[in-house]
């Protein structure tokens, strides 16, 4: 039998599970929990597989010396990866188990039964249990992958709705790493330059000093500057005073409107084509239809600035961090300070909600470099709301132009999408990179990593959904990889697939208007895959969607779906929105096929998340460049959705249990985004293709829409 | 300079030694070690790092530390605990009303404050409530059914 990936990649059952004193059962794992229940899923199935108490279960997770290593925890891919790993990894120590009590009990592997942990004897007790039996089952072996597997109509745990363990302590009041505090830690801030690679050319030491009003430390490498001392308030003055003390020289000049989407189709790009079959047209066409959708630059906007922690004793440097990929960083730190791997030790602590690559490595690098050039105590380097806002990495604003040549009756003949973006994957140990922000400021800087974006194994990037699902003559892809753009861009919640699913999802929308058809029934009318149909035929069932309002007098629904990177789950979603002059989302309904889910409510949770957080891209969040630098570096410049604009939100899983485990995470991001686009336009009777859709854009849309119509009219 | 202030916290009577103007987040989290009050902007905009003045709630990243002198602040760990939960603890827990969890302290605390005066908040009122705290991973129809449910309870009746 082929092992899953992770657990070839990490062939020892040791290397993932334990047994320890007080009937406790260690599952180690390497990816990390970002608050989307990934810890407690994965208990589920080792408990399920091992048939033991989930509450006996301690999760080691992103531990560079003691979990396995399993890259990044991203794409939706930590329930079938890990969770894949875990499931064949527990089965086979179970049965490793039974045959070891098997033989002690002197009787066949069949009469020995399981509860709890505690061996059975034809249903029997006995005196053994795993922990009795540790000391003469050695799990330092490789996995044969060869153990049965629970069979789902005998899950007891798996597809229950087991509580988050990690929840009670962020309830009553721990469990981040932003509450650490260690005896003698050195609280530190850097100063980041205004522009990238700027020189810091004048530094007035002495008057920050005197605003601190305590002693400061300065850490300065190059252009790389910290200011340390062991009170927070402290260094938190300095660094503020430092904002005045501090002029900068030459860098990279912000120009205002870099930051528009459009402007990515004027800079320099490594292009590729991809063509996907599809079936022969056998109408001639007989009318074009060509459209333009944009979305622009997105912030994390983590609701905790980053922070990171370091130790450097000399010779060993120990690093704590909230970083998505601790395997990766570790090796990037080490090529940035030139040590050996070996030599780092870095481990995954809770930080606040993280959607992909944020600012977690680099402020993991910035206490590194501090804690290397002053060895010692531990250093705590926390990023400002501003870094946060303005110096982590964005998702890469995105323009998708949609070409499409129609038959006689509205169905396409041709097709054809280009996608402008910059790289959607540029993390630390990326393309061969080291892409740490501070290692920039160093006077020897390693190589900027090579161009590249996500592979197709990977999904892809900026072409993530850049594929449509539907039933049409071969698909021609153009990827135009933007080389530097403006701004520093890496992977961001879902990648590619919010502007695409909100370009391909609009864009049929389009189609459905101008073929005068129903956008479900004209949808359904272009998708054979089963799957897919139920998910759209489910959604418009929920929200009853046979009765929506004509449109075109403010109220409007509309509909979209997408398959999260064409192979994980399907969601489909239905928007119901107001709009006067700007957009009032009042319900979105989803349904999703995600096949076998392993806890629903923190399925559902995820689902229900990721729909808010679309919304919130779709309608607010634009990340702006003017001659100063980054204009919206802080909340109210970057507007989120708040309390009372959140939409009421349905969410139904009709998979079926006997289809493997498809990842969910970013699954709903494409379908909410089209679904509020074709909601709006509904709305308006006018269609606003590039995000977010605010009330200005609305303005333009209906003004376009009044002059056309006027034309029309003369003409 | 520093300076002796007093202050009551979580219903015990605390002195400490700093300078007046030292914002009140940085007292509790580093002097009295009360890290359910989160950093989140420095700038009254996330709520993370909400506590009850008097029972009012406030941002304590911008409350300087001479103007909390002499009042009683309740921090998130001042509602309840794992032992003796508050109502609204356990109606999150209920509820799974987090991602997260990061914004949560300041939630609570927003919350334990709407509760005080109106023990019976329709989702609207529960909202507008909310409006000063920022959720970003879009967890916040959970919370918003975790206050009505701790209103129930509060209120005596079934969940």
């Amino acid at each position: 039998m082929t092992l899953p990936a992770s657990l070839a990649a990490n062939p020892r059952l040791d290397r993932w599970i334990g047994f320890e004193p007080g009937g406790r059962v260690r599952l180690a794992t390497g990816k990390v929990e970002l608050g989307q229940g990934i810890l407690t899923a994965l208990v589920q199935i080792a408990a399920e597989e091992l048939r033991v108490a989930p509450e006996r279960v301690r999760v080691v997770s992103g531990d560079t010396d003691a979990a396995p290593e399993e890259g990044f925890t991203a794409g939706s891919q930590s329930i079938e990866a890990s969770g894949g790993a875990i499931r064949v990894a527990a089965a086979e120590v179970r049965a490793l188990f039974i045959e070891a009590a098997a033989l002690r009990l002197n009787c066949a592997p069949d009469a020995i039964g399981l509860a709890d942990g505690k061996f059975l004897q034809d249903g029997a007790p006995t005196a053994l249990d795993y922990w009795t039996l540790a000391q003469s089952v050695d799990l330092a072996r490789e996995p044969r992958g060869t153990a049965p597997l629970t069979r789902p109509a005998d899950f007891q745990v798996i597809g229950r709705s087991f509580p988050r363990v990690d929840l009670p302590d962020k309830i009553f009041g721990a469990g981040f790493i932003h509450d650490l505090a260690f005896p003698g830690m050195i609280h530190a801030r850097v100063l980041r330059c205004p522009r990238r690679r700027a020189h810091l050319e004048v530094l007035d030491e002495a008057a920050i000093r005197r605003a601190a009003g305590e002693t400061v430390e300065f850490v300065r490498i190059g252009d790389f500057l910290a200011i340390l001392a062991p009170d927070e308030a402290v260094v938190e003055r300095a660094r503020e005073a430092a904002l005045r003390h501090a002029r900068w020289s030459g860098g990279e000049p912000w120009r205002t409107g870099q930051s528009d989407a459009t402007h990515l189709v004027s800079l320099e790009s490594q292009d590729q084509l991809l063509e996907f079959p599809g079936t022969a047209p056998s109408n001639p066409p007989v009318r074009e239809f060509h459209a333009s959708y944009t979305r622009p630059y997105l912030a994390h906007g983590s609701i905790a600035p980053s922070v990171g922690l370091a130790r450097f004793d000399g010779a060993h440097l120990e690093v704590l961090t909230h970083s998505q990929g601790v395997g990766l960083l570790r090796g990037a730190l080490a090529r940035a300070l030139r040590l050996d791997p070996e030599a780092v030790s870095v481990r995954h602590s809770h930080g606040a909600g993280c959607y992909g690559h944020n600012g977690a490595d680099d402020a993991a690098a910035d206490a590194a470099f501090i804690a290397h050039a002053r060895p010692g105590p531990w250093i705590r380097a926390q990023w400002t709301r501003a870094d946060e806002l303005s110096a982590a990495p964005f998702g890469s604003a995105m323009v998708v132009d949609l070409r499409a040549a129609l038959d006689a009756h509205f169905r396409p003949v041709d097709w054809a999408i280009e996608v402008f973006s910059g790289t959607h994957g540029q993390r630390p140990g990326h393309n061969g990179g080291v892409n740490l922000l501070p290692a920039e400021a160093l006077p020897d800087p390693p190589p900027p990593p090579a161009l590249a974006d996500v592979p197709e194994a990977a999904g892809f990037g900026g072409l993530r959904n850049a594929r449509a699902l539907y039933d049409l003559p071969p698909q021609r892809v153009v990827h135009h990889l933007v080389r530097r753009p403006p701004l520093r861009t890496s992977s961001m919640r879902g990648l590619g697939t919010h502007g695409n699913v909100f370009a391909i999802e609009s864009f049929i929308d389009e189609l459905a208007v101008l073929a005068a058809e129903d956008p479900l029934a004209y949808r359904l009318s272009l998708l054979s895959d089963p799957r897919g149909r139920r998910v759209l035929e489910h959604v418009a069932e929920m929200a009853g969607w046979a009765g929506r309002p004509a449109g075109g007098a403010g109220e409007g629904w509309g509909i979209a779906f997408s398959r999260y990177k064409n192979r994980a789950s399907y969601v489909a979603a239905v928007a119901e929105v107001f709009v006067e002059e700007s957009v009032t989302l009042r319900r979105v309904w989803c349904a999703v096929d995600a096949g076998l889910v392993i806890n629903p409510d923190g399925a559902a949770n995820q689902i229900e998340g990721g729909v808010i957080q679309a919304a919130s891209w779709t309608l607010k969040e634009a990340v702006l460049v003017s001659d100063e630098g980054i204009a919206t570096a802080d909340w109210e410049h970057y507007p989120v959705l708040r309390f009372p604009e959140i939409p009421e939100v349905s969410v139904a899983f009709v998979g079926t249990d006997e289809d493997p485990t498809l990842g969910l995470g970013e699954a709903a991001l494409g379908p909410t985004a089209a679904a509020i686009g074709n909601a709006v336009a509904h709305a308006l009777g006018a269609r606003v293709r590039a995000m977010p859709l605010t009330r200005e854009r609305i303005m333009e849309a209906l003004l376009a829409e009044d002059t056309l119509q006027t034309e029309q009219h003369q003409g | 300079m520093r300076q002796a202030f007093s202050l009551t916290v979580n219903g015990s009577p605390v002195s400490v030694s700093a300078d007046g103007a030292t914002n009140l987040i940085h007292i509790l989290r580093s002097e009295l070690a009360l890290r359910a009050v989160r950093f989140g902007c420095g700038a009254e905009a996330c709520g993370a790092c909400m506590v009850l003045l008097d029972g009012e709630p406030v941002m304590s990243c911008t409350l300087p530390l001479e103007r909390a002198a002499g009042h009683a602040v309740t921090t998130p760990e001042g509602i309840g605990t794992a032992e003796a939960p508050d109502p609204l603890q356990a109606a999150f827990l209920a509820e799974q009303a987090a991602q997260c969890g990061y914004c949560l302290g300041g939630i609570l605390i927003a919350a334990k404050a709407l509760l005080a005066r109106n023990p019976n908040p329709t989702r609207a009122e529960i909202a507008v409530a909310l409006e000063k705290n920022l959720c970003r991973c879009g967890a916040h129809n959970r919370m918003i059914r975790a206050v009505a449910r701790a209103a129930r309870a509060m209120r005596g009746e079934a969940a």
